[in-house]
């Protein structure tokens, strides 16, 4: 096939700008719809960080500190960290994976469907959960943890964990193109927990070992978390514009890699 | 538009309609498996066209390059005159594939509603429940289907778009009597108002009762192409045992006689129609014996429609 051929035979289907919204609300809609009404994705996804926040910021240690920031104030960022990194992965590399495999992505590309309407809608899922874990937290933190902030402060937080979703997202759709249906929830799984334990999610990253301190600073979520640490006068000192840049490179990488496997996946098709 | 219609009357049409999806002298590997070798195969509009053929047969590869979702290793795949892949024809095409999952969790509505979002002119949600009968099912999660209600769900979101053209791949698959009558039922219902369809199947009995024509795929080649009846009278043969004292030479003489075998002490004659050829036998031997007659099974009909393709040629249409 001649690209000359392509070019000809290949005009853009015209929709109004009015129409193409539609088409992107509803794809967005209805991936929300399906998660939220999968309980194995609700469970662990929110559940999770909620629960680990409430056992160890609020039940645990109610009225101690690190550094001089009270464990309740803390633990928010962390576990925000934590929830919005599994919601990302396991909404966009599952989803991603399972479609691909077990043949809906292929109705989807026979339809005229926007191929960019899916992913979109995959990424906009993410970060509609990800606001859902931090105001979580937060009311929690507020009711039971005697956190406080200006209102400002908590939108900062709120701001830099959802715009966190986008890197996480990106690696969700790598992860969705090299994984299948099934391999898909356990390599997560086998990435995700080891990588937020390094990073100092579940531990603060003052009280892990030297090694694991160096290793954090090339994981994405050491990135992120300290970037929201920062916001509660936690983080440690290294400079706002280097995790800003790290998460960057990450999500450009993931991007990449991602691309890779949509052009293989096309180009099965030329196989 | 109509600049691309034309393109297609090159494409020879013995009289009917334009041809709308064309493969010419496609094939298709899958690494050293050969999926389809050099098809050949057109369908024009407003006619329903059923590839049938075993499992393997290269049905669904040959429904894929028509959607664009592979490409040919030689060959030109057209749809409307241009590439399949063009993202104009998508919108003309509807499409029900074998899916292994479809998202559970949301209603058979909510399906409906975004596929049809995806098209300028979808039909009324209401239109399409009827349609697919779904009118009592669309509060359903698509979980909680059954497999043919599973099955009318995926064939609303092929016509929900109000496609001219529509692909079927296997759309009975895996139903049972009942709900296999039901989907025909609707897929007559489309036919009627005109569009053009390419199922495929691997039960002859379903390509008679909807397609207007036939072609019998098998191996990744055509090995016929015709009229349900035409095509009907080469597969759906009968086998005649019997014990005769007539000679072999003589009954291949016999008109209508494709096959004749020595089976033990008795003779099998494999023809198209048993009457024509129980006459002329009884006639012929009066002390024949030990009578059976027989439909031969569909996998032989495919056998002997390979073999008659090698013999002869080509197709009988």
């Amino acid at each position: 096939m001649s690209t000359a051929t392509m070019a000809l035979s290949n005009p853009r289907i015209v929709r109004s700008p009015r129409h193409t919204a539609t088409i992107y609300l509803k794809e967005a809609k209805y991936e929300f719809l399906k998660y939220l009404r999968l309980r194995m994705y609700t469970v662990s996804v929110l559940t999770f960080p909620i629960m680990f926040y409430v056992l160890f910021g609020l039940v645990l240690n109610q009225n101690q500190t690190i550094g001089a920031t009270r464990v309740a104030a803390y633990l928010i960022p962390s576990y925000g960290t934590f929830g919005v990194i599994a919601a990302s992965l396991f909404g966009t590399a599952a989803g991603l994976a399972s479609d691909r495999g077990l043949g809906w992505l292929e109705v989807k590309r026979a339809s005229p469907m926007p191929p960019f309407a899916y992913f979109a809608a995959k990424v906009a899922t993410s970060m509609v959960f990800s606001t859902v874990i931090v105001l979580a937290l937060f009311t929690l933190g507020i009711a039971f943890g005697g956190v406080r902030m200006p209102i400002g402060s908590f939108a900062r937080l709120l701001g830099i964990l959802v715009a966190g979703s986008l890197p996480f997202s990106a690696m969700g759709l790598a992860l969705g193109y090299f994984t299948g249906p099934n391999s898909a929830p356990p390599t997560i799984n086998l990435i995700y927990l080891p990588m937020s334990f390094c990073s100092g999610l579940w531990v603060p990253i003052m009280f892990l070992p030297k090694v694991l301190q160096k290793i954090a600073l090339v994981l994405p979520p050491y990135h992120l978390s300290q970037l929201a640490l920062g916001v509660v006068g936690a983080g440690t000192r290294e400079s706002v514009v280097g995790h800003w840049e790290a998460l960057a490179a990450f999500t450009m990488i993931c991007l990449g890699v991602a691309r890779i496997g949509f052009q293989r996946d096309q180009e099965k098709m030329y196989g | 538009m109509t600049a691309t219609l034309e393109q297609t009357r090159n494409t020879e049409s013995a009289g009917a309609g334009l041809v709308v999806a064309s493969l010419e002298r496609v094939s298709k590997n899958y690494g050293d498996v050969r999926a389809l070798h050099s098809v050949d195969f057109g369908v024009r509009a407003g006619e329903v066209v059923a590839l049938l053929g075993p499992n393997g047969a290269g049905k669904t590869t040959a429904v894929k390059l028509l959607l664009g979702l592979l490409q040919p290793n030689s060959g030109k795949v057209r749809v409307f005159g241009g590439d399949p892949t063009n993202p104009e024809n998508r919108m003309r095409t509807g499409a029900m594939l074998q899916v292994g999952r479809v998202p559970e969790t949301l209603r058979v509505r909510e399906h409906i509603d975004l596929f049809s979002s995806y098209y300028e002119k979808p039909m009324a949600l209401a239109e399409v429940l009827a349609a697919a009968g779904l009118e009592k099912l669309s509060e359903r999660k698509f979980g909680e289907l059954s497999g043919g209600q599973k099955q009318r769900v995926l064939f609303a979101l092929a016509i929900c778009g109000d496609p001219d053209l529509l692909f079927l791949d296997e759309p009975t698959a895996g139903l049972d009597v009942e709900a296999r009558r039901m989907l025909w039922d609707e897929i007559r219902q489309l036919v009627s108002r005109g569009k053009t369809v390419l199922l495929t199947t691997h039960y002859l009995q379903e390509a008679d009762a909807l397609a207007d024509r036939v072609a019998v795929i098998n191996k990744g080649e055509i090995v016929a192409e015709g009229s349900p009846a035409e095509i009907k009278a080469q597969t759906a043969g009968k086998r005649i045992r019997c014990i005769t004292s007539l000679s072999l030479h003589a009954l291949r003489q016999i008109p209508g006689v494709t096959e004749v075998k020595e089976d033990r002490e008795a003779i099998e004659i494999h023809t198209g129609e048993a009457e024509p050829v129980l006459r002329e036998l009884l006639a012929l031997d009066a002390s024949l014996s030990g009578l059976e007659v027989t439909s031969a099974g569909l996998e032989e009909a495919f056998l002997a429609l390979t073999q008659d393709s090698s013999k002869n040629g080509n197709h009988a249409s």
